[in-house]
């Protein structure tokens, strides 16, 4: 087809743009495919200016990685014997982030499955809108609930010596990571075709039945992203959990314990670490941890979303 | 005909769990929205001593102990429309570029996965790049310019995500027909896709400016103080190169730095900068429940 | 100092973005910006972060003494204050510790300037614990024990101490975060340089340190003497030089009496002039001191005001407005 000659033409006189509207245009597309760039442009010069600051670290004497790693002795300004290890740190974010998605994936898969398949449309435009708001609160105000509110009611209810603790800011993180789990959850079970579940209906399945056998299933790649997209979110979390979780160096045995993030111990302490510093440069690296971290949960989410698509 | 329909004990079983799944998953709907309810209304309650138009103008006194929060409301101001001057043509025109000129191939899902990165990016990670970039590299110092440009970044793909799905809403039918008439990509976009998708991308910019408004922790190691002594209801305090104070960086320090706070201070600075929050988000909603009725097509 | 000779011309940039945002916002009418818009002078000042409240409060006063004159007071710790001064980028330091030699050579180097240091009051390290906990002094060694790394103390009743109608036993160790200047002074003063037990809460604000402590009847921390409430108690404390403990007020730490107080500085790089000067100066009167006291630290004795350090005797005509005067 391609191949065929055009056929022979009078020729048209058209009105022709200014030469200038041409220039303007080009340069203008110019613009906006530098403006595409740029997010890939954004995401290489964080990674770079991170870890640019950190860098110089990483030789320096007294300084080994296996230990910022897997020591969880942190004493970034000792006086006799400095050193830097993350693990009780990491293994906080974590212990966090778990006591979270306990609580918010049951919570928000099944507000995702309500909205998506139980109720009507017009609870499900307010629902949503409630997720949506729920959503905008930010961390700062969730921290203040948590350091004033949660902190005196855990106190009350469980006898903890301090209210700061584990339970907190798992109970904060997991109010925080709930919307991003049913918008995305709602997604991944409006993306099951109508034809599954017509077809499940005339089996004479139930709702739930139909939810169970039919739709999970064929949706779990999408809720496992959304459960994934809630982790990152949960880890990356910084001021909630800094004024909530008690912020201590310590591998938490029980969910009264007080634990530190991560992202709380850059945030506690990048203020007071002279810029330069061995001490500041190690909180650098302590983001290129958490930038690899959050990096590869997302990368799962979207290869798992991605396979859905082409499915 | 009464014993066809009859329920058999199996179908009793299955209403039952039916009815017994719907009820579950509806707890857990409302277990969401009563949490929403329950802060807010706790915050109001406690805040309302404070609450008054003077608390919003006043500046902060007695060693920030009493008084309002004008400076930080204002500072706030200053980052969000700043930061809002940077991301918003960028991140419009990123989006044009990915929904309109973007094929689908390995470069521009790279692309596309930059962006999905990016707004998963901590926020401390957004403040340890905002200092180590304008702070140090570039020389802007702690300073307005520094937070907001870092405020910009972090909220850029709010604004690409929500002007896609805008521009991606707009049929696919219409650039055609524009197309056909020997119109330019650009002609079609500017006369056919940004007319009929600006309330989308308009709800888009409006989000940008909720999540800028309540970002502390890129601030923090910016561009935002303590304090800074500013005259009472003045509009406009600062300059670009100064470091200023803000809502969300205030609220973080009279709740745990300043001693002898009134009670219902803090509740009162929280209270505004949710009720702030909020109020842009349900206008962002209220536009896209407008926009939704009147679309034709 | 930075007054409005900005050798960059970001400061006109500055102006042009500020009428423009204010366009933007206020629309053009009713919108000027502020009378003399330049001509206010900005001085910068950052660190310790036991002074930051002490340093809001001097701003904000110092406002109705000398309304042309804006101060940005920023925390972030005395190390971090004194960092921005030697790399030049601040105006005045506040700093809860001396400057190390090392830290004065750097500034010298750096900015060709020497660092000025003024002593602008005293502060004391409370010990705290909850209103009803039994325990009213501690040692030295018991601190020690409680908080460094090598402690054998770690239960209330290994010091004899039995709380009332809780079952908690186990002492919550309350502390700060490990780069502020008053953390490393109980480790100096306390633990003799040895390092803290991990596991502590370490709090980020002094306040939340005090708050802590109040809603936990476990609990002990230690903070600055000026964030005590009534829902804690102040520990008396007794050094190793076996002196009879006190709890910390103006007159224990002016007489040396109380084991663990320290100076209060400011720090500027050369001899401070115009502005700076006066604000200074202004510190050092009456009615800055008296703010020193308002905010609960130990103001300077009378005779160290208008004589303030050795170096200020070269200046000895110390004008400064009284508050009220405008």
């Amino acid at each position: 087809m391609d191949t065929q000659p055009i056929p022979e033409r009078a020729p048209v006189v058209r009105p022709r743009r200014s030469p200038w509207a041409v220039r303007g245009e080009w340069l203008l597309e110019l613009i906006i495919r530098f403006c595409g760039i740029s997010a890939v442009l954004f995401v290489l010069a964080i990674f770079f200016f991170v870890f640019r600051e950190a860098f110089p670290v990483l030789g320096r004497e007294g300084f080994s990685l296996t230990q910022f790693l897997f020591s969880s002795e942190w004493y970034p300004t000792s006086a006799t014997h400095v050193r830097y290890g993350t693990w009780a740190l990491t293994v906080g974010s974590f212990s966090v982030t778990a006591l979270a998605m306990i609580i918010a994936v049951p919570f928000g898969l099944g507000a995702a499955i309500f909205v998506s398949e139980f109720c009507g449309p017009r609870l499900r435009e307010v629902l949503k809108i409630v997720i949506e708001l729920l959503a905008a609160i930010p961390s700062v105000v969730w921290g203040f609930i948590g350091l004033t509110v949660m902190s005196k009611l855990i106190v009350d209810l469980t006898g903890a010596p301090v209210g700061v603790n584990l339970l907190n800011g798992g109970l904060i993180l997991a109010l925080m990571s709930v919307p991003i789990i049913v918008s995305i959850g709602e997604d991944a079970l409006k993306a099951v075709p109508d034809s599954y579940r017509e077809a499940g209906l005339a089996l004479g399945a139930t709702r739930w039945q139909l939810v169970y056998r039919v739709l999970l299933p064929a949706a779990k790649n999408g809720l496992l992203a959304a459960v994934l997209l809630g982790v990152g979110r949960a880890v990356g979390e910084t001021m909630a959990v800094l004024m909530a979780t008690g912020h201590a160096v310590h591998i938490p045995l029980g969910v009264l314990d007080s634990v530190r993030t991560l992202t709380a111990n850059i945030a506690a302490e990048l203020g007071e670490a002279p810029a330069g510093s061995d001490h500041y440069r190690v909180l650098f690296l302590t983001g290129v941890l958490l930038f690899s971290i959050t990096f590869v949960v997302n990368l799962t989410a979207d290869l798992v979303i991605r396979g859905i698509r082409r499915k | 005909m009464d014993t066809m329909f009859a329920e058999t004990p199996l179908v009793r079983v299955k209403r039952r769990r039916e009815s017994l799944a719907r009820g579950v998953f509806f707890c857990m709907s409302v277990a969401m929205i009563l949490p929403l309810v329950a802060i807010v209304t706790y915050l109001v309650v406690k805040a309302w001593p404070t609450l008054s138009w003077n608390f919003l103008v006043d500046i902060p006194r007695e060693g920030m102990r009493e008084g309002g929060i004008w400076p930080a409301l204002v500072g706030t101001i200053y980052l969000v429309f700043i930061s809002l001057a940077v991301a918003a043509p960028l991140g419009i025109l990123a989006a044009i570029y990915l929904s309109e000129y973007a094929r689908d191939n390995w470069f521009n899902r790279i692309i596309n996965l930059a962006v999905i990165n990016l707004a998963g990016v901590p926020s401390i990670v957004h403040a340890l790049f905002g200092l180590g970039a304008f702070v140090y590299a570039a020389k802007f110092g702690y300073s307005i310019i520094s937070a907001s440009l870092t405020l910009a970044i972090m909220t850029l793909p709010v604004i690409i995500a929500s002007t896609r799905e805008a521009l991606a809403s707009v049929p696919q039918s219409f650039r055609e027909a524009c197309w056909n008439v020997g119109a330019t990509r650009w002609q079609t976009i500017r006369s056919i896709v940004l007319p009929n998708s600006v309330s989308g991308i308009l709800t888009g910019v409006i989000l940008q400016v909720s999540r800028a408004a309540g970002e502390t922790a890129p601030i923090m190691f910016t561009g935002a103080v303590f304090y800074k002594a500013v005259e009472r209801g003045t509009l406009l305090p600062y300059y670009l190169d100064e470091q200023c104070m803000a809502l969300s960086m205030h609220l973080y320090t009279i709740s745990t730095q300043v001693p002898g706070v009134e009670e219902s201070l803090p509740y009162a600075t929280a209270v505004v900068l949710l009720g702030a929050v909020l109020l842009v988000n349900a206008s962002a909603i209220a536009l896209r429940v407008v926009l939704r009725s009147r679309k034709k097509w | 100092m930075r007054l409005k000779l900005n050798p960059m011309g970001i400061r006109r940039l500055a102006l042009a973005g500020r009428v423009a945002l204010g366009l933007a916002v206020l629309g053009s009418a009713g919108c000027k910006p502020k009378s003399g818009a330049g001509g206010e002078t900005v001085i910068q000042n950052k660190g310790s972060d036991t002074m930051v409240n002490l340093a809001q409060s001097w701003a904000e006063a110092y406002r109705k003494v000398e309304p042309g004159v804006g101060v940005e007071v920023s925390g972030g710790g005395s190390g971090v204050g004194i960092a921005a001064l030697i790399k030049g980028t601040i105006d005045l330091a506040n700093a809860s510790r001396d400057m190390k030699e090392q830290e004065i050579e750097q500034a010298r180097q750096s900015t060709g300037r020497e660092p000025i240091e003024f002593v602008v009051g005293y502060d004391a390290l409370a010990i705290f614990v909850h209103k009803d906990n039994p325990i009213e002094a501690i040692t030295f060694d018991q601190l020690a024990d409680i908080f460094a790394e090598d402690g054998k103390i770690t239960k209330w009743s290994q010091l004899g101490i039995h709380l009332p109608g809780r079952r908690h036993d186990e002492i919550v160790r309350v502390s700060r975060q490990s780069s502020s200047g008053t953390y490393e002074f109980l480790r100096e003063r306390v633990l003799l340089q040895k390092d803290f037990k991990l596991g502590s809460r370490d709090m980020n604000g002094s306040k939340e340190v005090v708050e802590l402590v109040a809603h936990a009847p476990s609990a002990i921390g230690y903070s600055g003497m000026g964030y005590e409430t009534p829902q804690v108690k102040m520990l008396k404390v007794t050094a190793r030089d076996g002196k009879p403990g006190c709890t910390p007020t103006v007159q224990t730490v002016l007489s040396r009496d109380y084991p663990i107080a320290r100076t209060l500085n400011l720090y500027t790089l050369g001899e401070p002039q115009g502005a700076l000067k006066d604000y200074i100066d202004w510190i050092m009167s009456d009615a800055g001191q008296a703010i020193v006291e308002l905010t609960g630290y130990v103001p300077l004795p009378a005779q160290a005001r208008t004589h303030p350090p050795a170096r200020r005797e070269a200046v000895p005509e110390l004008v400064s407005a009284p508050p009220e005067s405008r």
